[in-house]
């Protein structure tokens, strides 16, 4: 568990520069095609800026910018060890779960930064929910109290229960599969089934951002379609990040597309751009080896 | 599916391969050592209660049932070896509710504690300050009872008939917390007490130990849908360490009934059912036996070989209940 004290006292490797909107950001949502819906929603986006994260001593992370727009889905992609789930794991403040864990930089979610001291972490969570790699829903409670979990455990008071349930269970593309055994306990769905239940759980506390971590790493192909239907879906309201090793996958479901590399130090950034151009006519030599399976 | 059934499926494949793993006669002189190590706690269990149940024998069949329902525990001879006037009967039935309610107020007491304890240590204690509590439950695991039974004598009670005389005075309407006499000294409450902190070292290992190995996984799914730390606990921690604390807590209930020196200084023993728990009398089946013991006839020393007899099913019991609750939740939350 890291103290805010920690994180301060940690020598910052560079200061956060005066902010001026991303330039990735400009170059995604000038070249954006739903350019309208982005500039509708460009305030709920979120935007991480110079972030640096270390494991004890060891630097994992180092100096990423990445501008996350809304209504659009950014994919991380990277060989193993190159800092996406580190990364990714920063943008909700997740990462100081680990002990030892620091970071340096700044997240802002609707125009804050959401490492100011004295911030609420937990309603933080609620507007950047996460999905991760292995399905994990609640195996003490039902299909549906796992739906409304986020509900019970932050306190939150929903007018229609069940509307809500049935609403998020659609949007996870799970409905018409668990409508008549609602009070079955999460645990006995498959493995495709308990991660759309996962990400029904997630969407009941209405985020602004959903992180996902491998979501489909531990699937079958039919649950993988399924859930990037999901993802696709889920796109048109909100910002979804999602870290995946799986390059067709970065290519089916999203916009646009970050390559991290670590090179033998901390994960950078090495490119930032939309799909298309990464997995198209890639700026970095390094990115097309990858994309190109001449490495990683 | 029958035998035949499954020969005719398999008739036209080939016939399963004989697999031989004949041990090395090295490998098979470690396994017989091991195994006998595995099981010398049954042989010595089995032999105990045998060695009680044959001891005991003679008094069980004179009274029969009555041994466990009867209040009342007379011997006929007396310690000088002269014939007393009265005849001998020998009932447990006393002691049995004194074993029963000292135990259940330890719990009552003891448990909270422990599961508390048992939270800090697992979810909110620093590093270094949890490593020091860990050992420092340990050791209070194996302090001998004496010490307790002393320091519960001439500490506690003072602190414990307060308790007992503000439970009596605002409470005294519940019947078990009515005394006759106002006599609080060294009551069943007290002995309770000392056996509450007696227990909390075995129920806070054991949960702690359980809470511990709550899944990363589900702690970190709590985390990302806004749960505090308590909201994770609650949803998370605690059925997924239910049937384990459960099953601690019942360990610790065999331990309070077993319990013989600590009740044996702190109460004081009188051979009665006494259920009101304030008043300064009682016992439990352990502490009748060592109290006897000493000057018992040949006659009255089966019957408490039969009391000892009566106290291994009870604590036998209460694990088998232990076990049978730990089954039946333990799917919960798993």
């Amino acid at each position: 568990m890291i103290d805010k004290s920690v994180r301060e006292e940690r020598p910052v490797m560079s200061e956060p520069q005066k902010i001026q909107p991303s330039s990735l950001a400009d170059v995604a949502a000038s070249k954006f095609e739903k350019q309208d819906n982005v500039s509708a929603a460009y305030g709920s986006g979120l935007d991480a800026r110079n972030i640096y994260a270390w494991f004890g001593k060891y630097l994992a992370v180092s100096d990423m910018s990445i501008y996350f727009a809304a209504g659009t889905v950014t994919a991380l992609i990277g060989p193993s060890g190159c800092g996406k789930s580190t990364f990714i794991r920063t943008l909700n403040r997740m990462h100081e779960f680990i002990p030892g864990a620091a970071m340096s930089g700044e997240v802002f979610l609707h125009g804050k930064d959401i490492y100011t001291s004295g911030i609420d972490v937990t309603k933080i969570r609620l507007k950047i929910g996460m999905v991760f790699q292995k399905p994990n829903p609640f195996p003490s409670m039902s299909i549906g109290e796992n739906v409304l979990a986020g509900i019970k455990l932050a306190q939150l008071k929903v007018p229609n229960k069940n509307e809500l349930m049935q609403d998020c269970l659609e949007r996870a593309g799970l409905w018409s599969e668990v409508k008549d055994r609602l009070n079955q306990p999460g645990g006995s769905l498959s493995g495709g089934q308990q991660q759309r239940l996962c990400i029904a759980r997630s969407l009941a506390v209405n985020p602004d951002v959903l992180l996902m971590d491998e979501p489909c790493s531990a699937l079958d192909p039919g649950s993988t379609l399924k859930i990037e239907e999901t993802i696709g879906e889920l796109a048109k309201t909100m910002a979804v990040i999602i870290v995946t090793h799986n390059m067709q996958q970065a290519a089916r479901v999203s916009d646009y597309t970050a390559f991290l590399l670590s090179e033998g130090g901390p994960g950078k950034l090495i490119e930032f751009a939309p799909t298309r151009e990464i997995f198209g006519r890639p700026k970095d030599i390094r990115t097309e080896n990858y994309v190109t399976g001449r490495f990683g | 599916m029958s035998l035949n059934e499954i020969l005719d499926q398999v008739r036209d494949l080939p016939p399963p391969r004989i697999l031989s793993n004949k041990p090395r006669f090295s490998d098979r002189i470690f396994r017989g050592i091991v195994t006998l190590g595995g099981f010398t706690s049954l042989l010595i269990l089995g032999l105990i209660s045998l060695f009680l149940l044959y001891r005991g024998f003679s008094a069980l069949r004179t009274e029969g049932f009555g041994f466990i329902t009867k209040y009342e525990w007379v011997s006929s001879i007396n310690s000088d070896g002269t014939e007393g006037e009265a005849a001998s009967t020998y009932g447990v039935g006393a002691m049995l509710v004194g074993t029963i309610i000292t135990a259940i107020i330890a719990l009552l007491i003891g448990a909270p504690v422990a599961i508390l304890a048992a939270i800090y240590l697992a979810f909110y204690a620093p590093i270094r300050t949890r490593k020091f509590l860990v050992s420092v439950v340990d050791l209070m695991a194996a302090f001998p009872s004496i010490l307790f039974g002393l320091w519960g004598l001439n500490v506690l009670m003072d602190q414990g008939i307060y308790v007992a005389e503000l439970l009596n005075k605002y409470l005294g309407w519940i019947p078990i917390f009515q005394v006759p006499v106002p006599v609080f000294l060294r009551s069943p409450f007290i002995a309770g007490l000392v056996l509450a902190i007696m227990i909390i070292p075995i129920v806070t290992a054991v949960s702690r130990e359980i809470f511990a190995q709550t899944p990363l996984d589900r702690i970190q799914a709590a985390y990302a849908l806004g749960a505090t730390k308590w909201a994770m606990i609650k949803t998370v921690a605690i059925p997924y360490g239910y049937s384990g604390v459960v099953g601690g807590a019942m360990l610790g209930l065999g331990r309070a009934m077993g319990e013989t020196v600590a009740v044996f200084t702190v109460l004081n023993i009188v051979y009665r059912a006494n259920f009101d728990i304030l008043l300064g009398a009682g016992g439990n089946l352990a502490s009748h036996i060592i109290l006897k013991f000493g000057e018992a006839s040949s006659e009255e020393i089966k019957a408490l070989m039969a009391a000892g007899f009566v106290l291994f099913l009870l604590t036998l019991a209460v694990n088998l209940l232990a076990d049978f609750i730990v089954a039946r939740t333990g799917k919960r939350g798993k």
